[in-house]
């Protein structure tokens, strides 16, 4: 009898561990990741002849795959099939997206405005699941992904029970994981925002990421849909509900939102008083 | 409240606060009476067309251009009704220019565009 070298045994040991889809029109291609709950695997739909990924989840939490499945939103990866595998794993099938992860794709030092942009899509998903009953329970760069066009998926929906990843994990879900509600996401949210925000980030923008991870649910934002909005204040140049301003610092963003017309009213003032003057000459 | 509104309205108020200023001047404060309602008129009219402009191009840069020119046409035609010998061009037309500008700038910022409509 030869004895196995633990090339070998490690080969036999992914092999035994790879998920038997014999049943299905799917041909399993490689790993490519690995989720709190599941394994995700690049597979091959024979029927129609194209890309798709296939994640096996560690038990038998169909519910995860139904809870996605009702999520038709451009920020959430569709769901094309669930099922069963012979051994009790749950598996779902869903569209194959080619892109970069969030913490990856800030490599590329993108513009702030490009940096909102992700935070605020991937909230729109947030805030469209929560309107379903939804929530991800599981925010952090790595399941945010921006695509070749620029599109914006959240990845790996959680169910319940799910721990979540610090630093993203809000406190009470590290306390008890199974009670949890939208504020959770919104701690999450919050969390992604400071992570994306460069060091040279308006105080606003810090504001509402520190409002949004506040330790007590109460004194975070009521749900996805305010911290958009205090986003949205602040790209239109308006004060943030998170960060109450001195007179000094609302005339000065005043005068910024407005320079374009202090600008033509101060030129009116000066032919006015350039007039005037040369009356007296 | 449309462009065309917004230009009347806004006109209307740059034009007479323009006109105010006459009383800087105590040789025409005589005729404060014909020369507020003159230069109300005058914003109006540039404001309308200002609004009218600013529904068929959205740009504040073209908007800014479009109505310092109308405002420069319209302060021209109201200095050279004066008496002979008596045209203000530049005590007119300087501010009318810049009161121009600022009524294009404030159509295209302000008021909801025209609405689009389906081939």
């Amino acid at each position: 009898m030869i004895p196995l070298g633990d090339a070998a045994l490690d080969h036999l040991r992914a092999v035994v561990d790879l998920p038997d889809l014999a049943a299905t029109r799917y041909d399993l291609e490689a790993e490519i990741g690995r989720g709190g709950i599941g394994v995700v695997y690049a597979a091959r739909d024979r029927q129609l002849g194209r890309p798709v990924a296939i994640k096996v989840l560690d038990a038998a939490l169909a519910e995860e795959a139904r809870v996605i499945a009702n999520l038709e939103h451009p920020a959430i990866v569709p769901v094309y099939e669930a099922g069963e595998l012979p051994d009790g794993r749950a598996w779902y099938a869903m569209k194959l997206v080619a892109g970069t992860r969030l913490d990856r794709y800030l490599d590329g030092h993108p513009s702030l405005n490009e940096r909102l942009r992700i935070i605020r899509m991937a909230g729109e998903a947030l805030a469209f699941a929560h309107t379903r009953g939804a929530i991800h329970r599981d925010l952090k760069p790595q399941n945010i992904m921006v695509g070749s066009f620029g599109e914006v998926y959240v990845m790996d929906w959680g169910v319940a029970g799910v721990a979540g990843t610090p630093p993203y994990r809000a406190p009470e879900q590290a306390a008890a994981a199974a009670l949890v509600d939208h504020r959770a996401d919104v701690y999450g949210l919050g969390a992604l925002l400071r992570f994306v925000l460069p060091a040279t980030a308006p105080r606003a923008l810090r504001a509402i990421a520190e409002k949004a991870t506040s330790a007590e649910p109460a004194d975070r934002y009521d749900g996805v849909p305010a911290l958009l909005l205090d986003l949205e204040r602040f790209l239109d140049g308006l004060a943030v509900e998170a960060c109450p301003e001195s007179p000094a610092e609302r005339a000065w963003r005043f005068a910024r939102r407005n320079q374009v017309l202090l600008l033509l009213l101060a030129a009116y003032l000066a032919v006015r008083v350039v007039l005037f003057l040369l009356r007296k000459i | 409240m449309n462009k065309l509104l917004v230009g009347l309205l806004f006109g209307a108020i740059l034009g007479a606060a323009d006109g105010a200023t006459a009383w800087f001047y105590p040789e025409v404060r005589t005729m404060m009476q014909s020369i507020l309602i003159g230069s109300t008129v005058k914003g109006m009219v540039v404001g309308v067309l200002c609004g009218w402009f600013a529904r068929k191009v959205n740009s504040i840069t073209w908007g800014i251009v479009a109505g310092a020119a109308l405002g420069l046409l319209f302060a021209f035609l109201v200095a050279a009704m004066g008496e002979p010998g008596q045209h203000h061009y530049l005590e007119i037309m300087f501010p009318g220019f810049v009161v121009g500008a600022i009524i294009g700038f404030l159509t295209q910022r302000l008021g909801e565009p025209a609405a689009r409509q389906n081939a």
